[in-house]
């Protein structure tokens, strides 16, 4: 792994007195896509979501640890949080679209920021819906209601959404989990190309998505990283036992 | 299935001993229904009488003429603009106050703050405190020590603000209908899902932002209900304004804020209880009552369909 | 924020650095200073109804102040012309200035005279005059004058009126007996919860117990209309159709009574007891009721000895708000219960009540006056006791609840 995007170290939440990850350390590479697996529960989706500080909207979170992306402590006092997710873009496991229009959704992040230009709004729009694959489909309907759209439509959309504030790092919570396997395949491939400009980190419980998308694997069980290597690896000759009776179906 | 329950039921329905409990059991449901009955049967009375005698006089000459021969002819005009101006004055007053606490109770507080603790407190204290203390107040506070206060900075002592009138009212009322709509404010913003604002603020948005854009739109709906039952609730308040601006008879509508008014409300009560002429005018009485009703039920049952289309959408 | 989409976002300590950003930081103190505002109103309210009751607290204090300040404004003394002396009074009580006021009141109850000359002895005080009425305060200085006087001469008086059964607050000898309004303000409220009371917790029981869904959805907005006819509405029923109606059946005298005043407060507080209890009701948990069934109880014994008295602290708290609306309510006491404040225990004879008081009289009083100031001292405890009602609805009831259903 020469390139390394983000460096955990010793990174432990807690839920009030619960202790929901444990001293997690681990190293996540640039412009690959790193998939996180484990059963329900084992704290791989609160990991995630510790990347871009959403845990901070829960009052009785406390983390200790170090987040270092590009060397740099998300943690620290001095470190906007608002700067950091607009660096850290996030999908999430039910789409989520505003109750607004396809063009108002995609343009939602650009407007924040504080951009009124028409044409580069558009601009952004159109480049956004294009990497997301889905500017064919939708460029004669940019001002219908996204609340119209199907599910894996609406999901890309937020992909989409997502891209349109040009972040570096993509996080996605079981972005395919409520998807038909038509959507499903799409969200893959769409991943797929994304990895060329974009680090992303995916969480999922379906190993095939996992094998399918990623270039690594990370193993989370009840709070901890098991183990972490390189997607193939993990998958064909996992080091710990732990690991590979999850895999191999034995439980979860 | 009915097989299965004659199986189950049988050895015991033969026992006396069950028959007995058979029937207190009718008794004991019929009486909670008869107490259901009965509230719902005095409800359609009053409607029914207070229709079935205001009828006759209720008519749109009733409603857009002004009342003659010392209010014992004529119509309530004045007393229904009176009441408009009253609500609207009210509203304006009330439901941004109500909104940005609603928002504060749901966006900003934390859950175990002491200080919001004591916020939903007050609210809910504000809402029991009797109306005639609303009313006190008004007097204590809006006429003696804001109006008398401006009268003596502005007016050099003389008498404008310092006596009852339609803004002093309408702020009263205000303060009365108040938790009417942060209730039915923070109900709207709860039902805004979690993921839409987290969306946003994935996106790169501040809190504020977030409540600009998304949480505030979702929360429209809400503000309406709110607004509508604050309205029905201050177009039907007589105790605040008796003497915060309520008067007896005026010629002419309220010009200025400065003014007072007439009020339905008020005008029922003024009529049934120190009219020369109390049987004459019962018409009349009954009458105005009806636009009274008729105006705060159908503002309630606006507010009640809204409402249950937002519950709706929120399953 | 430099350009707005930066192409290359890179994370460095200068790019992720803290901003202070004045827009947030404005949203919050707004929001958060308007939310106070709540809790400042209930401050408020506490404060300036209280203080319009003050000068009647102050009045011991100002016997010595006053007897400085009479020489230095002797010049305005002769206005005032005559004062009550306390020999005189039992001529005046004959006649009550207010028509509102049955003519029962006649005969002083002679304790108060001691009391009364005790402290207010000046012999400055001219004689009687009336002086007193709202009507001649017209004039700023006296009215000012006469307060003070009034309180210097009044003050000991008035508070030891307090606990008589006497309201004849404009007289010459104004005598403020809370006790009537008292006993008036507690039998209302007493017949209207007996009414109230069962009849909306039965309601509640059936709406939530044994009605089904399709009825409950009907019953529940029924009933919570009543909420929305206005106390007004309701007073004036109450006085035009019930009183009539109530008279031919038990063809008693006074027509507007504590009975009427009851029945129909009853109906302003059915609404917020059946709301209440019926929330309550609905919140005991499921498995209670399951138990209950698997164990051969019937659907009715499952609800009055398992859902009711699980839900019993709610109802308490029902009850409580629901007395909190009809101890407080004004208009319906105003136009149904006849308004004399009568002491007799028999429910068909006119009360008065302390909100009605209030709200009959303050238009009639002047500002600064003692009758003013009692007034407001009522209000005081009106807001008072339904700060209390509230806090024990609240606190107590919660405390209760949460024990009940979340184990000890």
């Amino acid at each position: 792994m020469r390139d390394i995007k983000i460096q955990v170290n010793d990174l432990s939440l807690y839920y009030g007195e619960k202790k929901a990850l444990k001293e997690i350390s681990m190293q996540i590479p640039a412009n690959k896509v790193t998939a996180l697996i484990g059963p329900s529960g084992c704290g791989k989706s609160t990991f995630l979501r510790c990347i871009n500080r959403m845990n901070d909207l829960i009052p009785s979170v406390k983390i200790t640890g170090e987040m270092l992306v590009e060397g740099v402590d998300i943690y620290d006092k001095n470190v906007d949080v608002v700067n950091i997710r607009k660096k850290i873009g996030m999908v999430f496991q039910k789409s989520n679209p505003f109750p607004k229009s396809i063009y108002e959704n995609v343009a939602y992040g650009p407007r924040i920021n504080g951009l009124k230009d028409k044409t580069q709004l558009d601009e952004i729009v159109e480049t956004s819906l294009r990497q997301a694959a889905i500017w064919d489909e939708f460029k004669d309907r940019l001002d219908d209601s996204a609340l119209g759209l199907s599910g894996g439509q609406q999901q890309r959309l937020c992909i989409a959404r997502t891209l349109a504030v040009s972040p570096d790092i993509i996080l996605m919570d079981e972005p395919a989990s409520a998807l038909d396997p038509i959507s499903t395949s799409k969200i893959e491939e769409l991943v797929h190309q994304l990895k060329e400009n974009y680090t992303i980190i995916i969480v999922t419980h379906n190993m095939q998505q996992a094998a399918r998308t990623s270039d690594h694997t990370a193993f989370f069980y009840m709070g901890e990283l098991i183990e972490m290597g390189k997607t193939n690896a993990i998958f064909t000759k996992p080091e710990k036992k732990q690991t590979e009776d999850y895999i191999t179906g034995r439980f979860g | 299935m009915e097989n299965t329950m004659d199986i189950i039921e049988n050895p015991f329905s033969k026992s006396n001993n069950n028959k007995g409990k058979e029937i207190k059991e009718k008794a004991v449901i019929g009486i909670t229904q008869i107490a259901v009955l009965l509230i719902i049967a005095i409800l359609f009375v009053i409607l029914g009488i207070i229709i079935y005698q205001g009828r006759d006089k209720f008519s749109w000459e009733f409603i857009s003429s002004f009342p003659t021969d010392g209010m014992t002819k004529g119509g309530i005009f004045p007393a229904l603009i009176g009441t408009f101006i009253l609500v609207i004055v009210m509203s304006i007053a009330a439901v941004p106050f109500g909104t940005i606490t609603a928002i504060y109770l749901t966006e900003y507080a934390h859950e175990k703050s002491k200080f919001a603790a004591a916020v939903r407190f007050s609210i809910r204290t504000l809402a029991v405190v009797p109306s005639i203390i609303f009313g006190l107040f008004g007097l204590g506070f809006f006429i003696q020590f804001m109006g008398k206060g401006m009268d003596s900075t502005f007016n050099g002592g003389e008498l404008h603000w310092g006596q009852p009138n339609i803004l002093w009212a309408s702020l009263t009322m205000a303060l009365l209908t108040l938790p009417v709509i942060i209730v039915s404010v923070e109900e709207a913003l709860k039902t805004i899902p979690r993921e839409l604002r987290e969306a946003s603020l994935a996106l790169g948005a501040t809190k504020w932002q977030t409540i600009k854009q998304v949480v505030f739109p979702g929360s429209i709906s809400g503000i309406m209900t709110g607004t509508i039952l604050a309205v029905s609730r201050g177009a039907g308040e007589v105790a605040p304004i008796l003497f915060t601006g309520a008067a007896y008879y005026l010629a002419t509508l309220p010009g200025s804020l400065s003014d007072q008014f007439m009020n339905l409300g008020y005008h029922v009560y003024i009529m049934s209880t120190q009219s020369s002429d109390v049987e004459k005018t019962m018409p009349i009485q009954f009458a105005t009552t009806l636009v009274l009703l008729i105006l705060t039920l159908s503002l309630n049952l606006v507010a009640v369909v809204i409402r249950s289309r937002i519950r709706r959408k929120a399953k | 924020m430099n350009s707005p989409l930066p192409k290359e976002p890179t994370f460095t300590k200068e790019s992720l650095k803290k901003q202070f950003r004045l827009s947030e930081f404005l949203a919050e103190k707004v929001i958060s200073s308007v939310a106070f505002l709540s809790i400042a109103i209930i401050f408020l309210i506490f404060i300036f109804v209280f203080k319009e009751s003050l000068p009647l607290f102050s009045a011991a204090e100002k016997v010595q102040v006053q007897t400085e300040t009479q020489t230095i404004t002797g010049a305005t003394v002769e206005t005032y012309g005559s004062e009550t002396s306390t020999e005189s009074e039992p001529e005046t009580y004959g006649e009550p200035a207010e028509s509102l006021e049955p003519e029962t009141y006649g005969t002083p109850t002679e304790e108060l005279n001691p009391v009364a000359e005790e402290s207010s002895e000046p012999e400055t005080y001219g004689t009687v005059t009336e002086d007193l009425n709202p009507d001649s305060a017209s004039e700023e200085v006296v009215a000012v004058d006469e307060k003070v006087t009034q309180n210097n001469e009044g003050e000991d008086r008035t508070w030891s009126t307090f606990f008589t059964t006497e309201w004849v607050p404009v007289s010459d000898n104004p005598r403020f007996g809370l006790i009537a309004l008292l006993i008036g303000t507690l039998k209302v409220t007493l017949i209207a919860m007996l009414i109230a009371g069962p009849l909306a917790i039965l309601a509640a029981v059936y709406t939530s117990c044994f009605a089904s869904n399709r009825r409950k959805e009907i019953i529940k907005p029924i009933i919570e209309m009543l909420a929305a006819f206005p106390s007004v509405v309701i007073g004036f029923f109450a006085m035009m159709v019930l009183a009539t109606f109530f008279q031919d059946i038990f063809g008693y005298d006074s027509r507007l009574n504590a009975f009427i005043g009851g029945v129909a407060m009853a109906l302003a507080a059915i609404p917020i007891i059946y709301t209440i209890s019926e929330d309550a009701l609905s919140a005991v948990p499921k498995t209670y009721t399951e138990a209950s069934l698997a164990l051969g109880a019937s659907k009715a014994q499952t609800a009055f000895s398992v859902i009711l008295p699980a839900a019993t602290p709610g109802i308490f708290a029902a009850l409580l708000l629901g007395v909190g609306r009809v101890f407080g309510e004004t208009m319906i006491a105003l136009m149904a219960t006849g308004n004399a404040a009568l002491l007799s225990a028999n429910p068909f004879e006119s009360v008065r009540t302390f909100a009605a008081t209030i709200g009959s009289e303050m238009a009639e009083t002047v500002f600064g006056e003692t009758h003013y100031s009692v007034l407001f001292f009522i209000g005081s405890l009106l807001f008072i006791f339904s700060f209390i009602l509230n806090a024990v609805a609240e606190f107590y009831v919660k405390g209760k609840l949460i024990k009940k259903f979340q184990g000890k």
